[in-house]
């Protein structure tokens, strides 16, 4: 961390406009009563890079961004969990059940499993994150149509599920039977795509705190999500967000849902573990 | 309808390759340290529309990377690469011109694009449309513009 303090040092003394591009070190506490962990030691296998701290998107965003966030009635996220709510109950497909019918209310059963997708499913013989899991039984257990996979459907449905974990730290295995995939999603990560030829560390790794333009560059974390964007004014998945910093980069981008976004979840994921489950978070 | 004509064919010309009397993407020689000697054009760049193209997001988007005072009347500078006040008295013409075209030549695994480069990308994408699009692809900044925004950079002298 040497040379960035160094360089923020510098950047101050000469252009006191930037000093404020820093993240800060404000605490989030949401409805007076839930403490998150916004910053935390980088975990272990972060160690071949000179991040030491994790940090949750939350720093890097406005007071006024920040104070959307610190209470439920202000959080335009909390709708959609509501909305997510009623899917929950709702009987659909042919099997005439619903989420409900299995799992009982999600305080009673979801409780926890947000912190630790995606993760191994033994059964599919593969790496499932929280959507393809949704999916799954929507398929094999209701008969029904699957949701499209960053549909504002799945976004509700993913929003009730995160937020009977808000609080917890981040616990995704990255050993393993995933071991594979997350190695595969670590390249994904310092891949250099698109006529840019720019990756996920050159902004998220090497810049965050800088500016890029108008953004205030964070370390692209995703324990906050679903998130509510202010820009959109709606909720955003994470397969939505990757793609759309994949094409920003000028490249052809993955598909959501695909194998090359499952592994990147998988990893991005994993360089959150310590840090709360934030979602439904906002942003701008 | 002869003006309609000419401009589509101008457009079909720059698309296919460099036009007449520029040096092609593919044709640019590199000194050892990255600096590229011959202009591109063949004439002196116009440093206005240099410094149009450097504030256009659009366009060059340099300031998404670069604070310049000079073009503070544009808002939101980056802080990614270093500021560029003085870049005229730290670089000669022709190593601005190689940090233009491809900048990886000056400075290894930077992370400033290349403006003037067609291939040899990972997952070549279609402008910001997300789909793919097949190489050569057109360079980000054109033979001209490069050499205007050299014009515009040589401009910029602290001394
Ligand atoms: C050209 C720069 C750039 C690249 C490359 C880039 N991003 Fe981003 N990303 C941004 C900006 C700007 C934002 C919005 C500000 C922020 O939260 O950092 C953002 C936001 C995010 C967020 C939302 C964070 C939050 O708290 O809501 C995630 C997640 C993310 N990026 C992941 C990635 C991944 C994964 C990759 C590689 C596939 C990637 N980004 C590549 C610029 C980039
Ligand atoms: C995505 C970020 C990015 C963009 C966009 C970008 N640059 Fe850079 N630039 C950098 C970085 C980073 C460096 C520092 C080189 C290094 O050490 O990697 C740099 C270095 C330079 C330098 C040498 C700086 C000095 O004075 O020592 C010049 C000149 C320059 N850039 C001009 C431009 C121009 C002109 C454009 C637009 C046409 C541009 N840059 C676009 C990131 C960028």
């Amino acid at each position: 961390m040497k040379t960035r303090t160094l360089t923020a040092v510098a950047a101050m003394l000469l252009a006191p406009g930037f000093a404020m591009a820093d993240p800060d070190d404000d605490t989030l506490v949401v409805n007076g009563e839930i403490e998150m962990v916004t910053k935390t030691e980088a975990p272990d296998h972060m160690s071949d890079t000179y991040v030491d701290t994790i940090m949750s998107g939350w720093h890097f965003r406005s007071d006024e961004t920040q104070s959307l966030q610190m209470d439920d009635f202000d959080n335009s996220g909390m709708v959609f969990v509501d909305i997510g709510r009623d899917q929950w109950n709702t009987a659909e497909g042919g099997e005439g059940k619903s989420c409900a019918s299995c799992h009982g209310t999600p305080e009673e059963s979801m409780e926890g499993v947000r912190a630790t997708y995606p993760k191994w499913d033994a059964e599919a013989d593969e790496v499932q994150t929280l959507a393809m899991q949704v999916n799954d039984c929507r398929k094999s257990r209701m008969d029904a149509e699957p949701y499209g996979y960053t549909s504002g459907e799945m976004a509700n449905i993913e929003a009730l599920i995160a937020v009977q974990s808000r609080g917890m730290p981040v616990n995704v295995a990255i050993d393993g039977p995933v071991s594979e995939t997350w190695e595969r999603g670590k390249e994904l990560y310092y891949t250099r795509t698109g006529q840019l030829e720019l990756s996920c560390a050159n902004c998220h790794e090497d810049n965050y705190g800088n500016m890029i333009r108008a953004d205030h560059l964070s370390q692209g974390q995703i324990n906050g999500f679903p998130v509510y964007r202010l820009k959109n004014a709606k909720l955003n998945t994470v397969h939505a967000r990757f793609k759309g910093c994949v094409r920003d980069t000028r490249a052809e981008t993955y598909k959501p849902g695909s194998p090359e976004f499952v592994a990147l979840e998988l990893y991005v994921a994993s360089r959150g573990n310590g840090l709360s489950v934030e979602g439904p978070s906002v942003r701008n | 309808m002869k003006p309609l004509i000419t401009t589509a064919l101008a457009v079909l010309a720059t698309s296919a390759a460099a036009t007449a009397g520029e040096v092609a993407p593919k044709d640019v020689t590199f000194g050892e340290y990255g600096a590229v000697e011959q202009s591109l054009t063949g004439k002196p760049g116009d440093p206005e529309n240099g410094a149009l193209v450097m504030k256009t997001k659009s366009v060059g988007n340099c300031i998404s990377c670069h604070e310049v005072s000079a073009l503070k009347d544009a808002p939101f500078h980056g802080e990614i690469g270093p500021i560029l006040d003085g870049a005229g008295d730290r670089w000669s013409e022709a190593q601005l011109r190689g940090l233009l075209v491809n900048a990886k030549k000056t400075f290894p695994g930077t992370m400033m694009p290349a403006y003037y480069k067609v291939d040899g990308y990972v997952r070549p994408g279609d402008a910001f449309t997300g789909k793919a699009a097949e190489e050569p692809l057109p360079p980000l900044l054109t033979a001209q513009q490069v050499e205007d925004v050299v014009a515009f950079l040589s401009t910029q002298k602290e001394q």
